[in-house]
């Protein structure tokens, strides 16, 4: 079996200016969405309390609702979660609450308007520590972004990686995006695959730079257009079947993992499929209108006229 | 070209059982124990405690399946939970013969079943987090603030009595804020007041305010002194704490610190939130009290007629001891206990510091009472006890005491933790709490088994149809790199959580992508017409490069995860780093191995099972 037949080096770079185009136009929209929408954050970095209950039955939301309502509690907000017994209550922080007593009095009330509940989880986040989340999810975002970039710039060239965390930090906020979008909870642990997800995809760009930097000691008398197309063809196989295994991978927890994992796939799998897309297709692009150029690679410099410059607008 | 020598085989065998040996206990599931541990820092269970288990257990007609003494406590391994549920109430009974006043902690755990030559090689099963096997979880924050203004409190008071002590006259003493302000008449006192502060209370950074009318002082505590004091509070804190949990029985709280100013508790197993918040939650405090030594007074006590204004508390030990009700001191003026020797006998010793105002009452009480008993009272949860009644030698000025004789060093540690962990706790908030049913932890790890394993099945499936021998051999290098991490985590026994879980199914998914490289790259150079054995070799070599790189930048996203991640973050950052870096060594070293083993001994070999290959007509190089 063998998915790949290319007889030629497919002209990616003819096509590079639409490419970004569309990928300007997803970022753009991304960040629409992530400025009038806002992520839907989870209680983590909210701070507030989350209940979770199974009930032996389908249970009747109304009638939690009601209960949560003559217990004197306001802003709840009650859904099913994975299955119509699992419900999932979300109360927002109250400073004039007593916070650690809130799991137990919203079963209590739970108990007389909607009997047979049981509790399953109950999470209570103090408001102290949700900023700090924040705060440190961004600060592991720009350790992964300096140390990339200083990882790639002495194993390549500055080029390479300017171009490799540009095309990578923007599969993050397209991401991003899509949680906005869709209004789909933000917890941690989307936030994890999302920096898995940077790392992992940095690994593409990673791959076709390596051809890029063989075939450009190796074969004399290409353009950088050319030699980038040959370094995208000769690695498109493997860039696919990789990124299909691990989406096999990502899939299995989709439909195996239940709710807990169910965002923590979603995000994985929106930062595959960009990942594909932007780290061969947006990177490569880029590192030509950077002027890579074959001098860059080889000890004793000659000059090769002729780097196909068209393009380099943007 | 393609062989390894021996030594390379041997290596990858010994790894591969390894691997196994520690992955091995993973399977044996686990069996009920009962966990008996001491409730107080004065009890120490050891090998006599290890045999009444034994008697006890014996007279009750109960066999177990094997008895165990570690640091922890003593853990009896049982048939099934029916007996656990027997054996831990005839243990209660045995070992805790005051229901009221509980000495030891039994409580029902789970032990690993593995085979015991599995668990002296220190193989063990992962250690679930609480999302897993359901349990508690607390966050809380230390209310440092509060314990500096306790601080501050007791200082001002300290400050009136140097300067009264020097005659030096000022205009008062209060605390503003986070320092403390000295008002004096004139300059010349002010700085005689200096002199004897600066003296006396090496911990203040003292400077100068306001101007010749109306001069000032003002005390702020020095950065070292802040620091220690926060050590100290939190440390305190974590003391109080594992103290009072103790009590609610659970078999392995985790009571930790986690940054400056918070304290991580975990307890496995415990439901009922309520209980361990309001256990969490309790203050103990210290009283000193004068002892009724009057003869026949404790005797008409014990027979139900105490004389008027006492009561009967027991001693540490046991014995009853009579004690007045009038409150002589409370903990409130203790702002230190340490162990350590008496200076002339070189006996061990606790050595407390009273606060000014404690330290006159101190003296007073001292002087009128001297060859009678004072008693150190614990009170909490409502019930006293008496750490230590000691005798009054001579009249104690000066706010330090020493309290000796009839103990050994570690008795005088306990005893000093037990002051402190009474006295001096600085307040603390939830910040945090997650509480999970049990039946939720095991729902997530059949959720997490499944996503993994179809997942697994499925790049399985696909590898070997698409690579044909080499699918082969990534599939069992992949198996391979599973195997490695199980193992590893076992073997540190990192907290393994959904989110962990959920690392390892992705690491998996990754980990693929160096099998995938070097394939392609074989066939590749098998397309460019290179001899088969060659092919190999050139793939593997050139396809190094290329998983290191890649291998890395994931390992700083990892490593960024690992160093930024809290909770469940970090859960998933651990697995997901080593996992990195097993699969370097299984997708490379392994798979490399296992294609030497079949294909390196064929001299001539002419094909490889690597999937159908298709050879372009023209070079795909020069590609116009």
């Amino acid at each position: 079996m063998e998915f790949f037949r290319i007889h030629k080096d497919i002209p990616f770079m003819r096509h590079a200016l639409t490419f970004n185009v569309i990928s300007l136009v997803t970022f753009i929209l991304a960040v629409v969405f992530l400025f009038t929408k806002g992520l839907h954050l989870s209680v983590e970095f909210t701070g507030g309390t989350l209940i979770e209950t199974h009930y032996q039955q389908a249970a009747d939301l109304e009638k939690i609702r009601g209960a949560l309502g003559k217990a004197g509690f306001s802003d709840y907000a009650v859904q099913n979660f994975g299955s119509s017994q699992d419900v999932m209550i979300r109360l927002p922080l109250k400073s004039d609450q007593n916070s650690n007593q809130i799991g137990e009095s919203v079963m209590k009330s739970l108990e007389a308007e909607a009997p047979g509940a049981e509790l399953r989880r109950v999470e209570f986040v103090g408001p102290q520590v949700g900023k700090e989340l924040a705060e440190n999810g961004a600060m592991a975002l720009l350790l992964v972004v300096i140390g990339i970039v200083i990882y790639l710039a002495f194993r390549f060239e500055w080029r390479f990686s300017v171009s490799a965390i540009i095309a990578n930090l923007h599969d993050v906020v397209i991401i991003l995006g899509f949680f906005a979008f869709f209004q789909w909870e933000f917890s941690l642990s989307v936030l994890a695959a999302v920096l898995a997800v940077l790392g992992y995809s940095v690994n593409e760009s990673v791959v076709v730079f390596d051809r890029v930097r063989e075939t450009f000691k190796k074969v004399r008398g290409l353009t950088t257009p050319q030699v980038l197309d040959h370094a995208i063809t000769s690695t498109i196989s493997r860039t696919i079947i990789t990124h299909g295994c691990t989406q096999l991978m990502v899939l299995s927890m989709l439909i195996f993992g239940g709710e807990t994992l169910h965002y923590f796939a979603m995000a994985l799998t929106i930062g595959i499929c960009f990942g594909i897309y932007s780290s061969v297709l947006v990177a490569s692009p880029l590192v030509m209108w950077l002027g890579v150029s074959r001098e860059q690679f080889i000890v004793k410099p000659k000059v090769i006229e002729g780097a196909n410059e068209d393009g380099a607008v943007v | 070209m393609n062989r390894y020598p021996l030594w390379k085989y041997i290596t990858i065998a010994v790894a591969l059982l390894l691997g196994f040996v520690y992955t091995l206990p993973n399977f044996f599931g686990e069996s009920p124990a009962v966990q008996l541990s001491s409730a107080k820092a004065t009890i120490k269970v050891d090998a006599k405690a290890q045999a009444r288990v034994e008697d006890a257990l014996k007279t009750a007609g109960i066999t177990h399946d094997g008895l165990q003494l570690d640091n922890v406590g003593v853990k009896v391994r049982l048939k099934d939970t029916d007996t656990q549920l027997k054996a831990k109430d005839i243990l209660e009974k045995a070992f805790n013969p005051d229901a009221a006043d509980p000495q030891y902690v039994v409580a029902l755990n789970l032990l690993a079943a593995s085979p015991q030559w599995l668990t002296s090689l220190h193989a063990l099963p992962m250690y679930l987090g609480l999302d897993l096997r359901g349990g508690v979880h607390f966050l809380l924050q230390v209310d440092m603030k509060g314990a500096l203004t306790k601080k501050l409190d007791s200082t001002s008071a300290d400050l009136r009595t140097v300067m009264r002590d020097k005659n030096l006259r000022h205009g008062g003493v209060n605390r503003e804020g986070e320092r403390i302000v000295v008002k004096f008449r004139d300059t010349e006192t002010r700085d005689k007041a200096r002199y004897a502060i600066g003296d006396s209370q090496p911990d203040l950074l003292l400077t100068e305010a306001g101007d010749a009318s109306e001069p000032r002082l003002v005390a702020t505590l020095k950065p070292e002194a802040l620091k220690k004091l926060g050590e100290f509070a939190l440390k305190q804190n974590i003391t109080t704490l594992h103290n009072r949990i103790n009590e609610l029985g659970v078999a392995e709280p985790v009571i930790q610190q986690q940054g400056q100013d918070r304290i991580v508790v975990q307890l496995p197993g415990v439901q009922d939130t309520a209980k361990a918040k309001d256990i969490l939650g309790r203050t103990a405090t210290l009283e000193i009290r004068m002892v009724d030594d009057s003869t026949g007074a404790l005797e008409a006590a014990l027979a139900g007629n105490p004389p008027f204004g006492t009561e009967v508390y027991n001693e540490r030990g046991g014995q009853p001891l009579l004690v007045k009700k009038q409150v002589v001191l409370t903990g409130d003026r203790l702002t230190d206990a340490q162990p350590g020797f008496d200076n002339q006998t070189n006996e061990a010793a606790v050595h407390l510091t009273l606060d000014s105002a404690g330290a006159r009452i101190f003296k007073d009480v001292t002087r009128e009472n001297i060859n009678k008993r004072m008693a150190i009272l614990l009170i909490e949860k409502g019930k006293g006890e008496v750490v230590t009644a000691p005798v009054i030698r001579s009249e104690i000025g000066g706010g330090r005491v020493q309290i000796s004789g009839r103990m050994s060093t570690m008795e005088a540690n306990d005893t000093a933790l037990l002051l402190r962990a009474g006295s001096l706790a600085a307040p603390m908030d939830i910040i945090e709490e997650r509480t999970i049913g049990p039946s939720l932890g095991a729902e997530n790890i059949r959720k997490g088994f499944h996503s993994t394993m179809w997942g697994f099945a499925a790049i399985a499936l696909f590898m070997i149809l698409y690579y044909q021998m080499f699918g082969v051999v990534s599939v069992l290098a992949l198996a391979s790199n599973l195997l490695f991490l199980v193992a590893i985590l076992s073997l540190l026994q990192a907290t393994l959580t959904l989110p962990g879980i959920a690392a390892i199914a992705l690491t998996l998914g990754m980990a693929i992508d160096a099998n995938v490289l070097i394939n392609e790259r074989v066939r590749e150079e098998l397309r460019n017409g290179m001899p088969p054995q060659a092919a190999i070799s050139e793939g593997y070599e050139r396809a190094f490069g290329t998983i290191l790189d890649s291998n890395i930048t994931t390992l700083i996203a990892g490593l960024a995860l690992l160093i930024f991640g809290s909770g469940p973050i970090r859960g998933f950052a651990v697995v997901h780093c080593l996992g990195i870096l097993t699969s370097i060594f299984s997708s490379v070293f392994v798979s490399r191995g296992l294609v030497n083993l079949i294909y390196g001994r064929q001299k001539k070999l002419t094909k490889v099972a690597i999937g159908q290959l298709w050879k372009p007509a023209a070079s795909t190089v020069n590609g116009k």
